[in-house]
C-alpha cells in the first residue's frame, strides 16, 4: 500500500542510470556531428565555434543547464499548468504558420534576431503533458466518448496545424502517442486497423500495375486480406467456430466454383470474384448482425466496408494527395524505382556508406564517404550514416543497442510511476523515442521511406536538442519525486 | 503490482517493449546485411560515390510535307564549373575571362547566379553547375586548348536549334530554358536545360525533347574518374527526339509570307480530305534564327516591344468579324433546317426592306434565290433567312430553340470553339448564344435587333484558321478534320483527334447548293478576281468586315476545285478594305502557287502590286510622346 502524506515523500535521486545514458549519447553525439561535418582538406578543432561541433557544443551546454533547472523545478508545476502550456503552445503554431519564412519548403521556423526556432519540436513535451493531465483527472476513463474525443482533440489538432506547416516528419511523431492511448486501454483492434490500413496502402501501391480483372493483384490480395482480418476479429472477439468456418467457407466456394466454371475455356476476372467472396462474407455478417442485434457485428461490417473504401481511394490518395517526391520516396523504398538520379540517390549514398563500414568501420574521422559530402544532411536527418561508416556493424550496434536499453528504462521508469500523470507522461517519452529511432535509423539503412526527423542527441540542432532535453528531464523530474 | 482501477493494461507494456526490440533487432540485422554479408558497398566506397553525368538527347528534326529539312541541331557548348575544385586548385580567374572574352564583373555576376538558390535550386558546390551556356565551336576551340589550366571547370556538349529557312517563326515557336515554374513542377527540367515555349516546339515538347540518358561514373575521393558504375549496368542511353514532319509545303509557305509582307493579317491552306494545313502564314512574323543563341534576349524584346506584334500568330489567336464568308454557313443552316429551298426568293431594294434598308446591300437583280445571293452576296437575303428562322413557330416551340439549333450547327462547323490545332493559343472565335443576348438586351430581343449577325458582323468573331476549315467543310460537302500542323510523328501515329472524321450534321445536297452559289461568285459574282480559269474550278466567298479599329478587313475564303477540291483556304488582311481588292487577290496567287507551282506570266503585275503595297495602320506607341507633340505644336 501506499502513504500519500506529505512526509514520506521520498525527495529521491534522479535515476543516474537514464541520466549517464543521456550524457553518453550528448558525447558520442557530439563527435558525430564534428565527423560528419569534417572537412578534409579545411580541418576545424572540435571546439572551434565556427563548426558545427563547436556550435553542437553550446546547444549540449545550454541542455545540461537546462536540464539542471529542470530538476530543481518544483514537480506540481508541469502538472498545473500543462493545459497552459498547451494553449501557450497552439497559440505558437498558428503564429509560426503566419509569420514564418518559407526555409527549405517548410514554415516552422521562428526567427527571433540570431535564433532559429522551431516551435513544433518544443509541442512534444506539451502535447505530453497535457494528455497525462487529462488522463491523471478522477476516474478517467478513455472510451467514454467525451475524453475519446478531448484526447483526440489533444493530439490532433497539433498535428492538423504542423502539417500546414509542411513538417510531416514531425505531425507523424505526434500520432505516435497512440501507443500511450494503447497503454492506457486503447482497443488492440484500433492498433491492428492500423497496421490493416498500412499494408492494404503498400500491398495496393506496389501491386498497381498487374491487373486482376476489374482490380489490380494489390487491391486482389488486400480484399482477401479484409476477409482475413474480419474473420480474425469475429474469433478472437465472438469465439463461433461455425461462424468463423462460415466466413472462410463463403469465399472458398465461390472461388471454387469460378474455377470449375474457368474449366470451360471461360476468361473469371478474379478481381471481380473476390469482391463477390467479399460481399457474401459482408452479407453475412449482416445477416448475423441483424439476427442476433451485437455491437461487434456491426463494428466488424464497419471495418470491412471501410477497410475496402480505403483500399479503393489508396490509390488516389497516393496520385493526388501526396507531392511527387513523397510518391517516389515511397516507390524506392517499395523497390517499385530505382531513381539513381532522385530520391533513391539519398538512400543508395546512405546505404553505400554504412555498408561501407563493414565490420569494425573505418575510424574516427577515416570515413571517406561522408567527408567528402556524398550523403546529403549527412549532420543532421542522415547522421547514422557517419556512425555506420566510421565505428562499424560492432559501433552501430551497439549504439542501436544503447537505445533499446534507454527505452526500456523509460518504459520501465514509467510503469513504476504511481501517479496516472507522471505513468502516462513517461510512457509518452517512450513512444516519441521509440518513432524518432524507429524512423529516422529506418531511412538511414533503406528499410523506411525518406521522412526527414532527427535522430535524438545525435542529429545536429539546438531545437531538437532542447526538444529532447526537456521532454526527458521533466520525466526524470517526475520520477525523482514519485511516492513509494 | 496490486490491482488499481487507473491501471488496468498494465501488461500491455509488454506489447510495447516487444514493439522496441523487435524494430531494434530487425536493424540490427539490416545493419549485418549492410555491413558485414554485402563486401560490394565496400568496393562502391573504396573507388569511391557517383558522379552522375547527364546526356542529353538530339532533340527532334522537323521536316516539312515534302520531306525538306527545316529545323535541325548544331552542337554548342555549356561550361560548368565545379566552386570546391576551381576554389581548391589555383584559379587563374583574369586569364579565365580573357579566354572567354568577358570582364572580371562579368565573372563575378555569372558565379553570384549560379550560387543563388533561388535561380538555381540544385546549386551545389560538390558538382559542376552551369556557369555559361551555348559557346560556339569557335569559342569552345579557344577554351579546350587552355582546359588543363582550369581546375574544376566542365563542359558539357549541347546543341542548339538552327534554322534552313527564315519563315514560320511563328508556327514553329522557340525554345529557351527553362524558368522556375518548370523546373519546380515537371522534375525532368533542370536548370539550363531547354524546353519549347511557342509553336510546335511547345505543343510536341514532349516528342521533340527525347529522354535524357545518365552515365553513372565512379569517383576516387579526389574527384578523379574511376569507371562506370556497376558496369554501366543503370546507365540509360539518351532517346533521341522525335522527327516531326509538317503538313506544311515549306515553298508555299514562303510565298504567303512574301506576299503579306508589310501588311498585317493571316493566310490559310488546309487539305480538306485530311485537315492537314498546307501552309499558315501570320503577318508580321519573324525569322526563327532571331531566337536561337546568345542573341536571344536582346532580338526577344525588340520583337516583343515591337507595336504590330510580331510575337502572336493571327491565324489561331486573331479573331475577326468574318463578314460575308459567313454567309455560306447561313445558307446551309437554312437549308438544312428547310427554312428556305433552293428555290425560295427574297427581295432586296439596296438594303434589307423591314429595317428600312439597313444593312445596305449593293445594285443586284431583285429578289433573287440562294445561288445568286452568295454570288452577289446579297445583305438582305440571309438577313430574312435568319428572321425567317428565328420567328418560325412551326418548326421551334420558341426564339430560344430556334437560336440554340442555329448556334450548334456553328458549333458543328467549327465557330465559336477551338478546332483543336495542334498550336498552343487557339483561341476560339466567338459565336453569341441565348444567355448573351438575352442578358444584353434583358429578354427582349428578336432577330431584327441581332440581324447583322447573319452577315458575320455584330458580335461575331472567327480565327482565320476556322474560316479556312469552313472552306474544308464546303469543300468536303459536311465533314473536316480538325486541322493540324504536324502530319507524321516518326514511330507514333498522329493524336486520334486528327484521324476522326467530324461531321457538321448538314447533308451534301446542301453544301452542293453552297459550292454553286460559291462558284457563280468566281465566275459571275464578287470574286471573279479568283477566277483561274476553267481547269481550276474556284468556288470562293469574299468579305468585308466592318469593325471599330479603322479600315475594313479584307477577307477571301475558297476552295478548289469544285468537283475534286484539294485545298481549302482563308485569307485576312487587316484594313484591306473591301474584299475583293486585298484578300482575293492574295488568294488567287496563293492558289496559282499551290496549283501551278510558279505564277503565270499573266499574273505577274498582281504579284508585283500586291507584294510592293503597304497596309500597316500607324500605331501610337506611346500617348505620352503624341501629347507632348501636340503640345509643342500648339505653341
Amino acid at each position: 500500500m501506499y502513504n500519500v502524506s506529505n512526509e514520506t515523500i521520498d525527495r529521491g535521486r534522479i535515476d543516474w542510470f537514464t541520466a549517464g545514458l543521456y550524457l553518453v549519447f550528448l558525447f558520442l553525439g557530439w563527435l558525430s556531428v564534428y565527423a560528419a561535418s569534417y572537412d578534409l582538406e579545411n580541418a576545424k578543432s572540435i571546439f572551434d565555434l565556427s563548426g558545427r561541433a563547436g556550435m553542437q557544443l553550446i546547444w549540449i551546454g545550454t541542455s545540461l543547464m537546462l536540464a539542471f533547472a529542470l530538476m530543481k523545478s518544483d514537480t506540481g508545476f508541469f502538472e498545473t499548468y500543462a493545459f497552459v502550456f498547451y494553449v501557450f503552445g497552439i497559440i505558437l503554431l498558428i503564429l509560426t504558420l503566419a509569420i514564418a519564412p518559407e526555409i527549405k519548403g517548410s514554415r516552422s521556423w521562428l526567427v527571433l534576431g540570431p535564433v532559429r526556432l522551431q516551435p513544433a519540436e518544443f509541442m512534444k513535451f506539451v502535447i505530453a503533458l497535457a494528455l497525462a493531465r487529462v488522463f491523471n483527472t478522477y476516474g478517467f476513463r478513455l472510451l467514454e466518448r467525451k475524453n475519446l474525443l478531448l484526447v483526440l482533440a489533444i493530439i490532433l489538432l497539433p498535428t492538423a496545424l504542423v502539417i500546414a506547416q509542411s513538417e510531416t516528419g514531425t505531425a507523424l511523431v505526434y500520432l505516435s502517442l497512440f501507443l500511450v492511448l494503447f497503454r492506457e486501454g486503447m482497443p488492440g483492434a484500433v492498433l491492428l486497423i492500423g497496421v490493416a490500413l498500412v499494408l492494404y496502402f503498400v500491398l495496393g501501391i506496389k501491386f498497381s500495375d498487374i491487373p486482376m480483372g476489374s482490380f489490380s493483384r494489390g487491391e486482389f490480395i488486400s480484399i482477401l486480406l479484409i476477409i482475413l482480418f474480419s474473420a480474425g476479429m469475429v474469433w478472437s472477439y465472438m469465439k463461433r467456430k461455425e461462424v468463423l468456418s462460415f466466413m472462410l467457407g463463403i469465399p472458398f466456394v465461390i472461388f471454387l466454383i469460378a474455377l470449375i466454371v474457368s474449366f470451360f475455356e471461360i476468361e473469371i476476372d478474379y478481381g471481380l470474384v473476390a469482391l463477390i467472396a467479399l460481399c457474401g462474407v459482408f452479407l453475412y455478417i449482416l445477416y448475423l448482425a441483424l439476427r442476433f442485434r451485437k455491437r461487434t457485428y456491426l463494428l466488424i461490417l464497419i471495418f470491412m466496408a471501410g477497410s475496402f473504401a480505403f483500399l479503393e481511394s489508396a490509390e488516389y490518395m497516393f496520385n493526388d494527395v501526396l507531392k511527387p517526391h513523397q510518391q517516389m520516396r515511397i516507390k524506392v523504398t517499395l523497390g517499385m524505382e530505382r531513381d539513381l538520379q532522385g530520391a533513391g540517390y539519398h538512400v543508395e549514398q546512405s546505404k553505400i556508406a554504412i555498408g561501407s563500414g563493414g565490420l569494425w568501420g573505418k575510424g574516427f574521422l577515416n570515413g571517406t564517404q561522408t567527408k567528402l559530402k556524398y550523403v546529403p544532411e549527412q549532420d543532421t536527418d542522415f547522421i547514422f550514416c557517419t556512425i555506420g561508416e566510421e565505428m562499424g556493424f560492432i559501433g552501430s550496434s551497439i549504439i542501436l543497442l544503447l537505445y533499446l536499453i534507454f527505452i526500456l528504462r523509460l518504459i520501465y521508469l514509467a510503469e513504476r510511476q504511481t501517479s496516472v500523470f507522471g505513468r502516462v507522461y513517461g510512457y509518452c517519452v517512450a513512444s516519441i523515442f521509440i518513432f524518432h529511432v524507429m524512423v529516422n535509423i529506418g531511412m538511414v539503412v533503406g528499410i523506411l521511406p525518406v521522412i526527414g526527423i532527427p535522430l535524438p542527441f545525435f542529429s545536429y540542432g539546438g531545437s531538437s536538442l532542447w526538444g529532447f532535453t526537456i521532454l526527458l528531464f521533466i520525466f526524470l523530474r517526475l520520477d525523482k519525486n514519485r511516492r513509494v | 503490482m496490486e490491482y488499481r482501477p487507473d491501471n488496468l493494461f498494465q501488461n500491455r507494456k509488454f506489447v510495447i517493449g516487444g514493439i522496441a526490440i523487435a524494430v531494434v533487432l530487425l536493424y540490427i540485422i539490416q545493419l549485418f546485411r549492410l555491413q558485414v554479408l554485402s563486401p560490394e558497398y565496400r568496393k562502391f566506397a573504396d573507388s569511391n560515390a557517383f558522379f552522375r553525368k547527364t546526356l542529353y538527347p538530339a532533340r527532334g528534326s522537323i521536316y516539312d510535307r515534302n520531306g525538306r529539312l527545316i529545323v535541325f541541331n548544331e552542337p554548342t557548348y555549356d561550361i560548368m564549373m565545379n566552386v570546391r575544385e576551381m576554389t581548391a586548385g589555383d584559379f587563374d580567374t583574369l586569364d579565365f575571362c580573357r579566354v572567354l572574352d568577358i570582364d572580371k564583373m562579368k565573372f563575378e555576376q555569372l558565379m553570384s547566379d549560379m550560387k543563388d538558390r533561388r535561380k538555381n535550386p540544385g546549386y551545389s558546390s560538390y558538382t559542376p553547375q552551369l556557369f555559361i551556356s551555348q559557346l560556339d565551336v569557335r569559342e569552345f576551340g579557344l577554351l579546350q586548348e587552355k582546359l588543363y589550366k582550369f581546375p574544376g571547370v566542365y563542359i558539357q556538349n549541347r546543341t542548339r536549334r538552327q534554322y534552313k529557312y527564315p519563315n514560320m517563326g511563328l508556327i514553329l515557336g522557340y525554345i529557351a530554358e527553362v524558368d522556375k515554374n518548370k523546373l519546380d513542377s515537371d522534375p525532368y527540367y533542370v536548370r539550363g536545360d531547354y524546353a519549347g515555349k511557342s509553336g510546335i516546339e511547345r505543343f510536341y515538347e514532349e516528342d521533340l525533347r527525347g529522354v535524357k540518358g545518365v552515365e553513372i561514373l565512379l569517383r576516387d575521393s579526389k574527384g578523379r574518374i574511376q569507371g562506370k558504375y556497376n558496369n554501366g549496368a543503370d546507365d540509360k542511353a539518351p532517346q533521341s527526339g522525335r522527327d516531326l514532319m509538317l503538313g506544311i509545303d515549306i515553298d508555299l509557305q514562303a510565298y504567303g509570307e512574301y506576299l503579306m509582307q508589310n501588311k498585317i493579317g493571316a493566310i490559310v491552306m488546309i487539305e480538306p480530305q485530311t485537315g492537314e494545313i498546307l501552309c499558315m502564314i501570320a503577318s508580321p512574323s519573324y525569322d526563327p534564327s532571331l531566337l536561337t543563341g546568345k542573341d536571344f534576349g536582346k532580338n526577344y524584346l525588340e520583337l516583343e516591344r515591337n507595336p504590330y506584334k510580331p510575337l502572336i500568330n493571327r491565324a489561331v489567336s486573331g479573331m475577326y468579324p468574318p463578314g460575308s464568308t459567313f454567309k455560306p454557313s447561313q445558307g446551309a443552316i437554312f437549308l438544312q433546317e428547310n427554312i428556305i429551298n433552293i428555290q425560295t426568293q427574297f427581295s432586296c431594294y439596296h438594303g434589307y426592306p423591314p429595317l428600312g434598308g439597313r444593312p445596305a446591300c449593293h445594285g443586284h437583280p431583285s429578289p433573287l434565290s440562294i445561288v445568286p445571293a452568295l454570288a452577289t452576296s446579297c445583305n438582305s437575303f440571309f438577313c430574312y433567312g435568319l428572321n425567317a428562322m428565328l420567328s418560325n413557330r412551326e418548326h421551334y416551340s420558341s426564339q430560344d430553340q430556334a437560336f440554340d439549333i442555329w448556334g450548334n450547327y456553328l458549333s458543328n462547323m467549327g465557330y465559336g470553339r477551338r478546332l483543336g490545332v495542334d498550336l498552343p493559343s487557339e483561341k476560339t472565335g466567338f459565336i453569341p448564344n441565348n444567355k448573351f443576348y438575352n442578358k444584353l438586351w434583358k429578354g427582349n430581343w428578336n432577330a431584327n435587333r441581332v440581324i447583322s449577325i447573319a452577315i458575320g458582323q455584330g458580335e461575331i468573331l472567327a480565327t482565320p484558321l476556322q474560316i479556312a476549315n469552313f472552306a474544308a467543310i464546303v469543300a468536303n460537302r459536311g465533314y473536316y478534320y480538325a486541322p493540324h500542323v504536324v502530319r507524321q510523328r516518326k514511330g507514333v501515329a498522329l493524336d486520334s483527334l486528327y484521324c476522326r472524321r467530324n461531321e457538321s450534321g448538314i447533308d451534301k445536297s446542301v453544301f452542293d447548293i453552297i459550292a454553286d452559289g460559291m462558284a457563280n461568285a468566281v465566275t459571275s459574282g464578287t470574286c471573279r478576281a479568283a477566277n483561274l480559269g476553267t481547269d481550276i474550278q474556284v468556288c470562293g466567298k469574299t468579305g468585308t468586315a466592318e469593325n471599330p479599329h479603322g479600315d475594313d478587313h479584307s477577307l477571301f475564303m475558297a476552295f478548289a476545285p469544285k468537283n475534286d477540291p484539294k485545298v481549302a483556304i482563308a485569307v485576312v488582311v487587316e484594313n484591306g478594305g473591301f474584299g475583293a481588292r486585298n484578300a482575293v487577290p492574295i488568294g488567287r496567287l496563293m492558289l496559282q502557287k499551290y496549283f501551278r507551282d510558279s505564277i503565270p506570266e499573266s499574273d505577274k503585275w498582281i504579284e508585283e502590286q500586291i507584294a510592293s503595297r503597304e497596309i500597316l495602320p500607324f500605331v501610337y506607341q506611346k500617348k505620352a510622346i503624341i501629347k507632348a507633340h501636340s503640345s509643342i505644336a500648339n505653341q
